[in-house]
C-alpha cells in the first residue's frame, strides 16, 4: 500500500516517518516510535488506554489515522515527566496514593488526568469522575485515582500558590 | 554501641513487613508507561497471527478457501485444522479433562470460534487476509437454553463424543450431558424438607459475564530451531503449567520451554485457560521459523475467550417457623458452552460449589450440579473468585434473603441466627468442608453499628411512606450479605489441575551483601506481588522490603508452582515464601552461633539480627551473617544463603466478610445510585493495608458491573449481542460509588502468617449484597426474587410488574 508522509511533535521531538494512510495513531506510536506507553483495550474507543494528548486536547489514538495527527503536537505518558527529569505530581499522586494495579489504563489515565487539570485546576470529586469517565480501569474502582488526581491538584494549586 | 542502636520497633518499622502500608515497587515503570506487557514486545522479523472466525454458532464446516488469502502480498501461511493435524495438534485438552478444537475440525460449535489462523508480515495484512479466507459453511440447528440442551431431541452439539457413555467427572447420560456431580446427604435432606415448618424455594441464575481484563489475551512465540528452544511469552496466569501442559501435547522436552509471562494487564481469572491461539502461534513459529504474535481484539476477548458464571441454581432451604435453617437443597444447571474448558480442580467439576451453605449452621444439605454443552463459549473460569464460589455465595445469601420474607423477618436477624458461632471452628459444612476459622457475628454486628443498620430500616419505612403518599418516585433498597469464601487451592491430595498438583513455591537467594532476589510460582496481574512478598520476607527474615527483588513468571528462573488465581497467591505461595524465609533464618542461626561463639539455642532472633539471650549486645545482623555464610568457612556447613520451599497447604482458607449496601431506585427509570457501600473484610493476617483496600475496592466495582448491568448474552440463534465494550458494561468512575472499608482479623490457624487472600472476597461478597440491596427494595410490595443483571430495563420491569407505574 502506499505510503503517506507525516510529520509531527512526539513528546517535544520532531518526528517525521512514511505510513500507511490507514495506520492508526496508536499502532505509529506504538510500534514506529517505539512509544509503548499507550495501550490497546478495545476496538470501540470506550476503554480509553490509547489516550494520548493531541493539541492540547485528550485523545483516543485508536480512533484517528496517523494522518490526521500530521502537523500535531502530541504527547505520551512518556513526555509528561518535568524538564528536569523528575516525576509529573499526577505520576507520584498515583504511587502514593495506591491509584494503579496493573497498570495497563495508567498511561492513558494519567495523560487524561494531566489534561483534565489544565482545563479545570480545581475540580471537584464529581468533576473528577465525570472528567475521567472516557477511561476505564478494571482494578482500583477509581476510588483512588480519584484521590490521587485531586491530590495532584491541590500539590499544583499550592506551587503556584507559593510561586505568586 | 548501645546508645546509637535503633530500638527494636525502629528496626522492624525500617524493615517495611507485615502490616506495613508500602509503596508499590511496581508503580515507577506503570506511571512511566515502562510496563512491557505481551504486545509490546517486539523482535527481529516478527510475524502477526490472526484468526477467521465462526459467524454461526453451530455450522458444519464445509470448506476453507486459503487460495485468495495466500495470494495476498505480505501473507505468509494460513494454517487450518488439516494443518494441524499431522501434528496432532488440531485438538488440545482442556483445563476440564475435555478436548477442544484448535481450528474447528470440521464443524463450529460456537459463534467466534477459530476457524484458520493467518500469519503475515503485520497485523493491518493479516487482518485483510482473515478477510479474504472463504469459508463455506451449512448451518445446523442452535441449542442456547441448557435446559434444552438435554432435551431428548435436541441436536447432537458434541458428535466427536456422541457415543463416550463415561466423561472425565464419571457416566454421562446424553450426548450434551458432561457430568453429574453431587455432594451431602440426599435422602436426609429430603427427609427434613418435607417435615419442615416452612421451606422457601426459588431459581437463582448467575448469568453469564466475563472477566474482561483491560489488556486482552495473547502472546509471542518464538521457536529458535539451532538450539530446539522454544520460548513463549504470553499472558498466562500459570505459566509452569502451561510449560508442562505445552511439553505433554507438542513433544518438545520440557527444559527446552521456557514461558515467560510479562507484565500483565489484569487476569480475574480470563488469562488462566490455554487458548488456540497460543497454540496456533507455536504452530507457526515452527513452521516460519521466526516469532509470531498473536493478541487478540476485544470482540475476541469477549466472545470466544473464557466466560465466567452461567449458573441456573435451583434451591430449596428449609427452616423451623422461628428462623433456625434446618436443611439446604440444591441442584445447578451448568452451561459450559462448546467444550468443557471450565478451570477447577479436577476432583471438583463444578468447582467448590459445595461451599454453598455459606456462613451457616445447616445440619444437612444436598448439591447436584448438572453440567451441559451448548453454542455457546467455552469457559467458567473463576472470575475475581475461587472456583464457583460466587456462584455459591450469590446462592445462599439471595436462599436467606428469600426465607427471610417468608417467614417474615429481618434478613439481618435470621443471619445472625444461623451463624456459625466462633466456638464451632474448626467447623465440618453438611458439604464436606472444615472451615478453619472465623468469626462472623462480631464482623456482622460491627457492620451493623457503623452504617446505623436500625436508623437505615426506618430510614426506608419513611421513604416508602413518602412514596406511597406520591411524594417520591425513588425506592430505598438495603442490602445484606455476608460470604465465606474458600480460597487458596490447595491441598496436593485432592487439589490438581489436569494432574499438577497445586502447590506453590519460593526460592530465596541472599546475596553476600545481604540484599535479596526471591521466586516464587506465582504471577501478580496488578496484585502488587513484589511489593508484599518482599514483605513477607522482610518480617522473616531481617532484611529491608526495598532490599529484596521479587521475580515471578519466567519458567528458566522462578520454582515450579500452579500460579495465580482463586486468590491462592497468599495462601499458597505467600506460605511458601513465609517457609522458605525460616530455612534462610535456620541457617542464619548456626552461622550466627558460630559467629558469636555460642550454642544456637543460646540465641534469640530479634527483628534482623540474631542476639545472644540475655545479653542483647551481642548479636549478629543478617547483613553480617549473609557475608558471613559466603565468606567464612563455618565449621559443616555448605558456603552460601539459600533456599527454596515447596509449600502444599493442609487446607484452604476461609476468609469472610460482612457488607451492607444501600441503593435509591428510580422506579420509573429503573436507574440505581449507590449510596453507600460498606465492606468490612477478614482475610486473616494483614501484609499490607493499601494493597488490601485497593483489591477491595476494584473487587466491590467488578461486582458493580455484574449486578447492575454486565452480561454475556446470546440471541435464540447464538449470537453474541455484547461482544463489545458499548454493549458489554464496565462502570466508569461516575458509575463507581464510593466505599468504606473495615476490617476485623481472625488468623488463618494453618497458615505460616495466618493469612487468607482477600482478591476476589469483595466480588464474592458485593455481587450477593448489592442484588440482595435491588431486590429488598421491592420487598414491601410482594416481590420476592429477580434475576441478574440488574439493569435499568429489567428494574423498570419490576416495578412494571407490581404495578408501581400506576
Amino acid at each position: 500500500m502506499a505510503k503517506m508522509h507525516v510529520k509531527m511533535t512526539v513528546n517535544g521531538k520532531a518526528v517525521e516517518a512514511l505510513a500507511e494512510p490507514r495506520t492508526l495513531l496508536i499502532h505509529f506510536l506504538r510500534e514506529e516510535l517505539n512509544l509503548t506507553g499507550p495501550h490497546i483495550g478495545c476496538d470501540t474507543s470506550h476503554c480509553g488506554a490509547c489516550t494520548v494528548d493531541l493539541d492540547g486536547k485528550s485523545v483516543k489514538s485508536c480512533t484517528l489515522f496517523v494522518g490526521q495527527a500530521n502537523g500535531a503536537e502530541i504527547t505520551t505518558i512518556e513526555g509528561i515527566a518535568n524538564a528536569d527529569g523528575s516525576l509529573h505530581v499526577l505520576q507520584e499522586m498515583f504511587r502514593e496514593h495506591h491509584g494503579l494495579q496493573c497498570g495497563f489504563c495508567t498511561p492513558g489515565m494519567i495523560v487524561r488526568a494531566r489534561r483534565l487539570l489544565a482545563e479545570n485546576p480545581d475540580p471537584t470529586e464529581a468533576e473528577v469522575r465525570f472528567g475521567i469517565s472516557g477511561n476505564l480501569c478494571r482494578c482500583t474502582g477509581y476510588q483512588n485515582i480519584v484521590k490521587a488526581i485531586l491530590a495532584a491538584a491541590a500539590t499544583l494549586n499550592a506551587e503556584k500558590e507559593a510561586a505568586q | 554501641m548501645n546508645d546509637q542502636t535503633p530500638t527494636a520497633t525502629e528496626r522492624a518499622e525500617k524493615l517495611q513487613g507485615l502490616g506495613c502500608a508500602r509503596k508499590r515497587v511496581e508503580d515507577a515503570r506503570f506511571t512511566q508507561g515502562k510496563g512491557n506487557y505481551v504486545d509490546d514486545i517486539k523482535m527481529p522479523g516478527m510475524l502477526f497471527g490472526d484468526f477467521v472466525r465462526s459467524p454461526y454458532a453451530h455450522a458444519r464446516v464445509i470448506s476453507v478457501d486459503k487460495e485468495a488469502a495466500l495470494a495476498l502480498p505480505g501473507v505468509v501461511a494460513v494454517l487450518t485444522a488439516a494443518d494441524l493435524e499431522p501434528l496432532n495438534l488440531h485438538w488440545m485438552p482442556t483445563l476440564a479433562g475435555d478436548k477442544q478444537m484448535v481450528l474447528a475440525v470440521g464443524k463450529v460449535l460456537f459463534q467466534g470460534q477459530e476457524v484458520a489462523f493467518v500469519v503475515a508480515e503485520d497485523r493491518y495484512i493479516a487482518a485483510d487476509a482473515v478477510e479474504l479466507v472463504e469459508v463455506e459453511y451449512e448451518e445446523l440447528p442452535v441449542v442456547v437454553d441448557p435446559f434444552k440442551a438435554l432435551d431428548p431431541d435436541a441436536p447432537v452439539l458434541r458428535e466427536d463424543i456422541a457415543d463416550q457413555k463415561e466423561g472425565a467427572h464419571g457416566p454421562r447420560r446424553h450426548p450434551n450431558h458432561i457430568f453429574t456431580w453431587e455432594q451431602g446427604d440426599e435422602a436426609a435432606t429430603n427427609a427434613v424438607l418435607a417435615g419442615a415448618d416452612v421451606v422457601a424455594e426459588a431459581m437463582i441464575q448467575y448469568h453469564r459475564c466475563h472477566p474482561c481484563p483491560l489488556e486482552t489475551c495473547g502472546c509471542v512465540a518464538s521457536m529458535d530451531k539451532i538450539n530446539g528452544k522454544l520460548t513463549v511469552w504470553g499472558t498466562f496466569q500459570a505459566p509452569h503449567a502451561v510449560r508442562t501442559i505445552a511439553s505433554l501435547i507438542s513433544g518438545i522436552a520440557e527444559h527446552n520451554i521456557r514461558i515467560v509471562s510479562p507484565d500483565i494487564g489484569g487476569g480475574f481469572g480470563n488469562k488462566v485457560g490455554v487458548y488456540p491461539g497460543y497454540i496456533c502461534s507455536i504452530v507457526a513459529s515452527i513452521v516460519t521459523g521466526v516469532p509470531v504474535k498473536w493478541v487478540e481484539d476485544r470482540i475476541e476477548n469477549l466472545t470466544a475467550t473464557a466466560f465466567a458464571r452461567d449458573y441456573w441454581m435451583q434451591g430449596k432451604i428449609a427452616a423451623t417457623r422461628d428462623g433456625k435453617i434446618t436443611a439446604l437443597w440444591c441442584h445447578t444447571t451448568a452451561d459450559h458452552g462448546g467444550f468443557d474448558a471450565c478451570a477447577d480442580p479436577t476432583k471438583f467439576p463444578a468447582g467448590f460449589m459445595n461451599i454453598c451453605t455459606g456462613s451457616y449452621d445447616i445440619p444437612v444439605a444436598w448439591l447436584s450440579v448438572d453440567g451441559v454443552y451448548t453454542n455457546k463459549a467455552p469457559g467458567g473460569v473463576a472470575y475475581r473468585c475461587s472456583f464457583r464460589v460466587t456462584e455459591a455465595s450469590y446462592f445462599i445469601e439471595r436462599m436467606i434473603d428469600i426465607l427471610a420474607i417468608k417467614l417474615d423477618m429481618d434478613p439481618v436477624e435470621l443471619r445472625l441466627k444461623n451463624f456459625i458461632r466462633a466456638d464451632q471452628f474448626p467447623y465440618h459444612s453438611a458439604l464436606g468442608w472444615e472451615y478453619d476459622s472465623g468469626d462472623y457475628h462480631t464482623a456482622m454486628e460491627k457492620v451493623l453499628k457503623a452504617v446505623d443498620y436500625d436508623g437505615l430500616r426506618r430510614e426506608q419505612a419513611e421513604r416508602l411512606a413518602a412514596f406511597k403518599r406520591g411524594e417520591t418516585r425513588k425506592l430505598m433498597g438495603i442490602g445484606v450479605s455476608h460470604f465465606t469464601e474458600i480460597v487458596g487451592a490447595g491441598p496436593v491430595k485432592n487439589c490438581d489441575i489436569l494432574g499438577l498438583g497445586m502447590f506453590d513455591s519460593c526460592a530465596i537467594r541472599i546475596h553476600p551483601t545481604g540484599s535479596v532476589t526471591a521466586r516464587l510460582g506465582t504471577i501478580s496481574q496488578g496484585q502488587g506481588h513484589a511489593t508484599t512478598f518482599a514483605q513477607i520476607l522482610a518480617s522473616e527474615i531481617g532484611i529491608p522490603a526495598d532490599s529484596i527483588t521479587v521475580e515471578e513468571g519466567d519458567t528458566d528462573t522462578a520454582p515450579y508452582g500452579l500460579g495465580t488465581y482463586g486468590s491462592r497467591s497468599t495462601p499458597v505461595a505467600g506460605a511458601a515464601a513465609a517457609m522458605a524465609g525460616r530455612k534462610i533464618r535456620a541457617k542464619a542461626q548456626m552461622i550466627a552461633a558460630w559467629m558469636l561463639e555460642v550454642h544456637d539455642d543460646d540465641l534469640e532472633w530479634d527483628v534482623d539480627r540474631f542476639a545472644v539471650k540475655g545479653a542483647p549486645e551481642r548479636f549478629k545482623t543478617m547483613t553480617e551473617i549473609a557475608f558471613a555464610a559466603y565468606n567464612q568457612a563455618v565449621p559443616g556447613l555448605e558456603p552460601g544463603l539459600e533456599a527454596v520451599s515447596y509449600y502444599d497447604p493442609p487446607n484452604m482458607t476461609y476468609p469472610f466478610g460482612a457488607y451492607v449496601s444501600v441503593l435509591d431506585i428510580d422506579v420509573d427509570t429503573g436507574e440505581v445510585e449507590i449510596r453507600r457501600f460498606y465492606a468490612l473484610d477478614d482475610c486473616g493476617t494483614r501484609i499490607n493495608p493499601m494493597i488490601i483496600e485497593g483489591q477491595v475496592h476494584g473487587g466491590l466495582t467488578e461486582a458493580v458491573a455484574i449486578v447492575l448491568g454486565q452480561e454475556i448474552a446470546y440471541d435464540e440463534d447464538g449470537n453474541v449481542t455484547t461482544g463489545t465494550l458499548m454493549d458489554f458494561f464496565l462502570p466508569t468512575a461516575v458509575e463507581a460509588p464510593h466505599y468504606e472499608t473495615d476490617h476485623t482479623t481472625t488468623p488463618s490457624p494453618h497458615h505460616p502468617i495466618g493469612a487468607k487472600g482477600v482478591g476476589e472476597s469483595p466480588n464474592v461478597g458485593g455481587v450477593s449484597c448489592l442484588s440482595n440491596a435491588v431486590n429488598d427494595a421491592f420487598r414491601a410490595f410482594g416481590h420476592v426474587h429477580a434475576q441478574m443483571p440488574h439493569d435499568h430495563w429489567r428494574i423498570w420491569k419490576i416495578a412494571e410488574g407490581l404495578g408501581l407505574h400506576g
